[in-house]
């Protein structure tokens, strides 16, 4: 019972991670009609914010202490970190929070980012056919991750969570059960809090400002709402700067579970691509539920008493149930008839 | 059967230039650094999985996003084939097919209740549990991570039945004792497959059954309106063109005997589709134009080292033969997916149609050239600009 | 790319295809004669003998695979006779002269593995098909040595594996024109058992977490066979897929299971990942039937280290070679290759570089490049002075026998390099094993 509670946690922040990538990539279906293949490019960039802003924040003042030599022969560098030496302790504590601060430095870079791919390359391709969008936004992720792998190198590059949410919270205990039984990482419990107030601003975002009802009134009937006057083209490229906020957003609270690295963007595309489709095409609380049940069902699916039963169950549980809900639901599970259909 | 042997002269014609330069591809590839039998091989096997995937996506419509879970399944089969039966090419061969065939049949039979996106996510999911599986937990059958290889105690049936082969060295995949399949007979050998299968191409794509398919693409709602079930159809374009990937899979085997499970791996999915719309979808070459160049730049941009660079361009003076190196190299060697990446959203961008659609503006440019002069040189340029 | 695709009229590109054809009957033969004119393949003529570099250069282990070819780059150099020379001072036996191989100036070509067995298979083949690479070498995983090794064994071409651990690669899967200096799973275990029951105790209950393929599964076994030989025992093993990303799924069963020691049969990203995640879970915090939680990485490499972290710290794990390595032939190694690149080198570029060098020198030994040769003066040849101590190609299996390295994270690293320190060097008679135990078969001399 412990173990099926435990695993259940795990399918929650693991959900949260999927469905804010999906809810990202639904947008830009939903509104633009584009299948972006960049979409899980987009949070690799928002982790690389991350790591971007730790590394300005490490910049260390480098002394050479010639006494000393390396093995090489050259002199050993003494490596003070220039915002320690400034703000002292104060310092210190931002290097700590280094990456909840990123989100601050994700949130524009990603706008720009977002809305200059948009105006850039993938306005042209709205009514260029679907394999057309797949091909340039497929060149255009591998293009920004060799670009970052060029900056950044291959490595995966470990990002520190702030020393307060290091290690295990022992939630069994809170619950008045026994210690040490039900311990769960706090960060994982941030991952999946952060997740929820994400996926609730941009749901209250679309239903209850103007803009979103706009959105939405788009993303059901384009061409109506562009025959009442409206200019609907802007708001879809906001629509995609908000799509790349949001990706680079989860990126960025990732990047302490998963030191990033440039690759990646490519290891969550197909999954994301599975869990948005499952939830149905143009459906954002579809995105959201897929998300969630496909975490679920992954983490319940990779326990030992599972997989005796069925060997190398975990290996497909994705796309095993993407099978069975599209052939039950034709439109997965919140699908809207005709999108992307043909 | 009429309608099956006669081909218009510009098919016949269009075909005889192919045969050509697919035969004569030891010599025009010469300048450019690849006329040697692995790529040619390569060439000629991805050319006959690009010309099979054009028969569904290009006729249909429908996307596949698996079609390497078949390339793999017919690699899988030559290479048992291989173990167990026989060291010739041929039973290998259509055992690859058939093997092949059967799958994309069934994955087809399920995949095809759905369409659009919806279908392009259920073959990319049958293909993601075939790799996963033949990772893992298939690995008695697929051998895993090291791929499945020839061993010295494989039973090979007939071969011993007949006598043949050595008990001292892995034996090479050879026609019936005579010609073995590594080196230039290897790639005529794939290049005759080639040759066959583009035939096949181009006499379905002018026949009925082709007309069939063009026009569910066009719009299969109305055409189940009327009706008709397009799904015998599509059904069929599906296997024919799953089977194409098993004769690529077992030809990969035949001139290279190991089946890995990364050809099944959605990359290599992904490497198919992305080759066919590189070269122009629908159009009878540009997919086989695609294949080639992406094994070229995988093949060759990746072996530009920063040695090689500096001999290249050691005629410069240093300070700027440095500079020329620096930038060169981050697109080649280990950045040449950099310039994969690029040449991808360039031609995507200014030639939607891929290659096919370059060359087609080439040749208007020329052919009003000839009609006249001011008139034409304003069309060209109209042809020209990007399409947005 | 597109200079032949902007063809000109279809009159022209008949007549050129005419052209063609006359002398297309010709050509097969020129090229066949070439290959088949000689006594072995891609004899060095000119004076130059060409050898190619199969790394990973995109895909998860590209900065391992730059940092062989850094290595490479250097052994060239060496054997060229230009920089200080390296371990070419320090090698004993050395026939080395500084003057190429058997006067023959040394070049060299590259190609990227990928990572993948095709792109590998494919790289060496143009390297040798078209290259005239003499000799193979490199990588970065076991699927691409043993996918290489047997394409060369076919082709005739040596090929002296970089990093691979598998026992495979000279157990079921050996050739004999594939050599093997890094050493492997089942070493790994004989290695660290003993120092595990000295640090951990020997009543302890571990707990594996193995990668799903067939690396995975040899470590997992050697790992199994050592730790319960010293009294452990496995509460439970499982197989994670490769690639996860999220490993918590497999990691909350650990805490509930009694186990007091997580054993991580991972590599590359994976054991990045799986030892970062583990930690957050607080298991190294942990008591277990009144123990301290341990967690043990079999296959350690600086390059993941740097990757994990701080979550590196104190954890147990083997090596091939580390740069702090005090003999006189790490040393000379660590000095040339940092001065050049001003970081010390991996233990991939150990073993790449040393492979380069143990080439040209059988080479030398032999007097001729013929591979057959070359093989017999590689099988069973004792060196020492590069770096792990007496070291022993055996005949049987083409694996190398030296001591192997027990590494611990360390806690107060000076530098980002100093990630790793040497708790023991294990002496070779301790990972020694019976070559039959692995099966396989070397195959024939001549291809």
């Amino acid at each position: 019972m412990d173990a099926i509670f435990l695993q259940f946690l795990n399918g929650l922040d693991k959900g949260g991670a999927y469905a804010l990538i999906a809810l990202g990539l639904t947008l830009v279906f939903g509104t633009l009609g584009v299948v972006n293949f960049a979409h899980g490019t987009l949070f690799m960039l928002g982790a690389f914010c991350a790591v971007t802003l730790r590394k300005l924040l490490t910049l260390e003042q480098v002394v050479l202490d010639t006494e000393n030599l390396t093995a090489w022969g050259t002199a050993t560098e003494i490596r003070t970190p220039y915002v320690e030496a400034w703000f002292g302790d104060f310092g210190t504590m931002l290097v700590d929070y280094s990456v909840p601060a990123s989100i601050l430095l994700a949130i524009p870079v990603m706008l720009v980012v977002g809305v200059a791919m948009e105006r850039g390359l993938i306005k042209h391709f709205y009514r260029r056919p679907h394999a057309e969008q797949i091909l340039v936004t497929f060149g255009l992720a591998i293009v920004l991750q060799e670009i970052v792998k060029h900056y950044f190198g291959a490595n995966p590059i470990p990002q520190p969570m702030p020393a307060a949410f290091a290690g295990a919270a022992d939630i069994g205990a809170a619950l008045g059960m026994e210690p040490n039984v039900i311990v769960y990482p706090w960060w994982r419990l941030v991952y999946f809090g952060f997740s929820i107030v994400v996926i609730g601003a941009v749901f209250a975002f679309l239903q209850f400002t103007t803009f979103g009802m706009v959105v939405r009134a788009g993303m059901a009937d384009r061409e109506t709402v562009g025959l009442i006057g409206i200019d609907i083209d802007k708001r879809f490229t906001a629509m995609f700067g908000i799509a790349a906020i949001v990706a680079g957003m989860a990126g960025v609270m990732y990047t302490p579970l998963l030191p990033p690295d440039y690759h990646l963007g490519m290891d969550f595309l197909v999954l994301s691509f599975v869990v948005v489709v499952v939830g149905g095409m143009g459906s954002l609380p579809g995105a959201v539920a897929a998300g969630f049940l496909l975490g679920i069902l992954q983490s319940l699916a990779s326990m030992t008493e599972v997989k005796a039963i069925i060997p190398g169950i975990d290996q497909i549980i994705i796309y095993l149930v993407a099978v069975v809900i599209l052939l039950v639901r034709p439109r997965g599970l919140m699908g809207r008839r005709g999108v992307m259909e043909s | 059967m009429n309608s099956i042997f006669s081909m218009s002269r510009k098919d016949v014609i269009t075909f005889l230039i192919f045969s050509a330069v697919v035969l004569l591809m030891p010599i025009w590839l010469q300048p450019f650094g690849a006329a040697y039998p692995d790529l040619m091989q390569k060439f000629a096997i991805f050319g006959i999985l690009a010309i099979g995937f054009n028969i569904l996506f290009g006729l249909t419509g429908y996307l596949s996003f698996g079609h390497a879970a078949f390339l793999g399944a017919g690699s899988y089969a030559a290479v048992w084939t291989f173990k167990l039966f026989s060291m010739n090419p041929i039973p290998a061969l259509i055992f690859a097919v058939i093997i092949a065939g059967l799958f994309a049949l069934a994955i087809g039979y399920v995949s095809l209740r759905r369409s659009g996106i919806y279908f392009s996510i259920l073959t990319l999911a049958f293909a993601q549990m075939s790799y996963n599986l033949a990772y893992s937990v298939l690995t008695p059958v697929t051998y895993g991570e090291t791929g499945l290889q020839l061993a010295l105690d494989d039973p090979r049936i007939a071969d011993a039945a007949f006598g043949g082969g050595s008990d001292v060295a892995l034996p090479v995949s050879n026609l019936f004792g005579m010609v073995n399949m590594n080196g230039i007979p290897g790639f005529y050998f794939c290049a005759i497959f080639l040759i066959i299968g583009f035939f096949i191409t181009q006499r379905i794509f002018a026949s009925p059954f082709g007309m069939m398919l063009r026009a569910i693409k066009s719009n299969q709602n109305r055409m189940s309106y009327t009706g008709f079930n397009t799904r015998p159809y599509t059904l069929t374009a599906f296997v024919i063109s799953g089977m194409y990937a098993g004769l690529a899979g077992g030809l990969m085997a035949v001139t290279d005997p190991l089946a890995g499970a990364e050809r099944m791996q959605w990359t290599a999915s992904g490497e198919i589709v992305l080759m066919t719309i590189l070269g122009g979808v629908g159009t009878l070459i540009g997919p086989v134009v695609g294949a080639w160049l992406i094994k070229y730049f995988e093949n060759i941009f990746s072996s530009f080292n920063e040695n090689v660079l500096h001999n290249l361009f050691a005629f410069l003076p240093e300070g700027i033969e440095k500079f020329v190196v620096e930038v060169t190299s981050m697109f080649v060697g280990e950045g040449w997916h950099l310039t994969l990446g690029l040449v991808f959203v360039l031609v995507v961008t200014f030639l939607p149609g891929g290659m096919m659609e370059g060359y087609r503006r080439i040749v208007d440019m020329f052919q009003k050239k000839d009609d006249g002069d001011g008139k034409a040189s304003t069309k060209s340029d109209a042809a020209t600009a990007p399409a947005e | 790319m597109s200079e032949r695709k902007d063809g000109p009229s279809r009159r022209k590109v008949l007549k050129g295809a005419a052209a063609g054809l006359v002398t297309a009957g010709v050509a097969p033969t020129i090229l066949t004669s070439s290959a088949f004119g000689q006594e072995y393949r891609n004899k060095p003529t000119g004076d130059t003998v060409t050898l190619g570099f199969n790394v990973p250069q995109t895909g998860p282990y590209a900065d391992e695979g730059a940092d062989e070819l850094r290595a490479y780059e250097l052994a060239v150099e060496h054997l060229n006779g230009e920089g200080d020379g390296g371990m070419l001072n320090t090698m004993q036996p050395s026939n080395l002269k500084g003057n190429g191989i058997l006067g023959k100036k040394v070049a060299y070509v590259t190609g990227d593995t990928q990572t993948k067995s095709d792109a590998a298979r494919a790289s060496a083949k143009r390297m040798i098909e078209k290259d005239g690479a003499l000799m193979i070498t490199g990588g970065s995983s076991s699927g691409v040595a043993v996918a290489v090794q047997s394409l060369c064994q076919e082709m005739g071409t040596i090929f002296m594996a970089g990093l691979t651990h598998s026992n495979d690669t000279t157990g079921k899967d050996k050739r004999r024109y594939g050599f093997r200096h890094f050493f492997n799973a089942y070493m790994s275990g004989a290695a660290l058992g003993p120092v595990l029951a000295d640090e951990y105790g020997t009543e302890r209950r571990a707990y594996h977490l193995t990668a799903d393929y067939n690396w995975g599964w040899t470590q997992e076994e050697s790992m199994k066979n050592a730790t319960e030989a010293l009294g452990w025992q496995t509460a439970e093993a499982v197989k994670t897929p490769v690639g996860a990303g999220d490993f918590s799924q497999y990691i909350t069963p650990v805490l509930n299971s009694g186990a007091d020691v997580l054993i991580l049969n991972h590599y590359g990203r994976d054991m990045v990942n799986s030892l970062t995640q583990a930690v957050q879970f607080g298991l190294r915090d942990k008591q277990v039937n009144g123990k301290d939680f341990q967690i043990v990485v079999p296959l350690f490499s600086r390059l993941m280290a740097q990757g994990a972290g701080d979550n590196i710290k104190g954890i147990l794990g083997s090596t091939n070679w580390n740069w702090k390595l005090q003999d006189e032939g790490s040393q000379a190694f660590v000095k040339s290759f940092g001065a050049k690149y001003g970081a010390p080198p991996s233990m991939a570029a150990h073993t790449c570089y040393v492979q380069a060098l143990l080439y040209a020198d059988a080479c030398e030994r032999a007097g001729t490049f013929y591979p057959v040769e070359v093989i017999k003066a590689l099988e069973g040849h004792k060196f020492d002075g590069m770096g792990n101590g007496p070291t022993e190609y055996r005949a049987e299996d083409h694996q190398c026998f030296k001591d192997v390295l027990v590494v611990r994270g360390n806690d107060n690293p000076t530098s980002q390099f100093d990630l790793l320190n040497v708790v023991q060097q294990v002496p070779r008679s301790q990972v020694e094993y019976d070559a039959s135990i692995f099966g396989g078969d070397l195959g024939p001399y001549e291809v």
